[in-house]
């Protein structure tokens, strides 16, 4: 099974990386864009998608500071 | 006294933090992959950037082979030290309350602090002389210190924040100043500044070694 588990700082906690992108849009000439907050795609192959939580909650994220939510994907198409 | 410094892939201060274990003791290197402790008093996680900081800074090391030992031999009251990378370690191993996030400043910064030693009746800062500053090198990009309100009222209740940087020199942007905490039972601690790099004066502090010289002041008191 494929699966998707988006990690993401929670809310409140400063984001440097989001400040710093949203600091460098109007140097190239967009403006009106603010609150850039940014995370982690992580995409995998699972046998069990059981584990996900666990594995989310113990490894790809931080639950102290961030979120994450999980997404099934269809089995991944044959090359 | 002999001390345990843990080597991982994307170590870097290592080698300092023997030499600096080194003016107190004997000092070994404990690789990563080898969870035999070779009967040392104290270990440290050193500073680096174990497994490329991949994922988040110490994510990955907290499940190496060594960590598993490092967590059985904290849980026996063993001393633990972690300095910056080895402070991420182990507050991603529950060793330590809270979490280090990227700099509130956006860069990674070099520079050397003043270390207010809030609690200088610990196996870790015992040697520090009362009421004055330690001043030691930081370097890294993520040393904010982030716990919700709740845990940071209770580590200032329990006598848990051990250092703190001078107000105007917390770059990190860290909660209440926090650089360094200890954990409930105090035999381990973790700071981003680096005590091993401030133990010669031709480095010009050598205040990192009361660090050190407190470690060895609990392990050989223990011992008598």
């Amino acid at each position: 099974m494929r699966a998707r588990v988006l990690v993401r700082p929670k809310q409140g906690i400063l984001d440097p990386q989001g400040v710093a992108v949203e600091r460098a849009l109007p140097a190239l000439g967009f403006e009106g864009v603010s609150d850039v907050r940014i995370g982690r795609l992580v995409e995998l192959e699972i046998d069990d998608p059981a584990q996900l939580e666990a594995i989310s909650s113990s490894l790809l994220a931080n639950p102290l500071v961030e979120d994450f939510e999980i997404e099934l994907l269809e089995d991944a198409p044959s090359a | 006294m002999k001390t345990g410094i843990l080597r991982f892939p994307g170590s870097c201060d290592e080698v300092d933090a023997q030499l600096a274990a080194q003016l107190v003791g004997e000092a070994v290197l404990l690789w990563h992959g080898d969870r035999d402790l070779q009967d040392v008093d104290a270990v440290i996680v050193p500073g680096g950037f174990s497994y490329g900081d991949y994922l988040r800074a110490g994510a990955i090391a907290r499940f190496s082979p060594v960590m598993e030992s490092v967590i059985e031999f904290a849980r026996d009251g063993g001393l633990v030290l972690g300095i910056c990378n080895g402070f991420q370690v182990l507050c991603e191993a529950g060793l330590l309350p809270g979490a280090l996030l990227p700099n509130a400043n956006r860069r990674f910064t070099f520079r050397q602090v003043e270390l207010e030693v809030v609690e200088a009746d610990t196996a870790f800062t015992s040697a520090c002389p009362a009421g004055e500053l330690l001043s030691i090198p930081a370097k890294h990009g993520s040393g904010r210190y982030y716990a919700d309100e709740a845990t940071l009222d209770q580590l200032e209740e329990s006598g848990q924040v051990v250092v703190r940087y001078r107000p105007d020199q917390n770059f990190n942007g860290s909660l209440r100043e926090i650089a360094g905490v200890r954990n409930t039972a105090g035999n381990v601690f973790g700071l981003m500044p680096h005590p091993e790099h401030a133990v010669d004066a031709l480095t010009g502090s050598t205040d990192g070694l009361r660090i050190f010289e407190s470690m060895r002041a609990a392990v050989e008191g223990a011992h008598v």
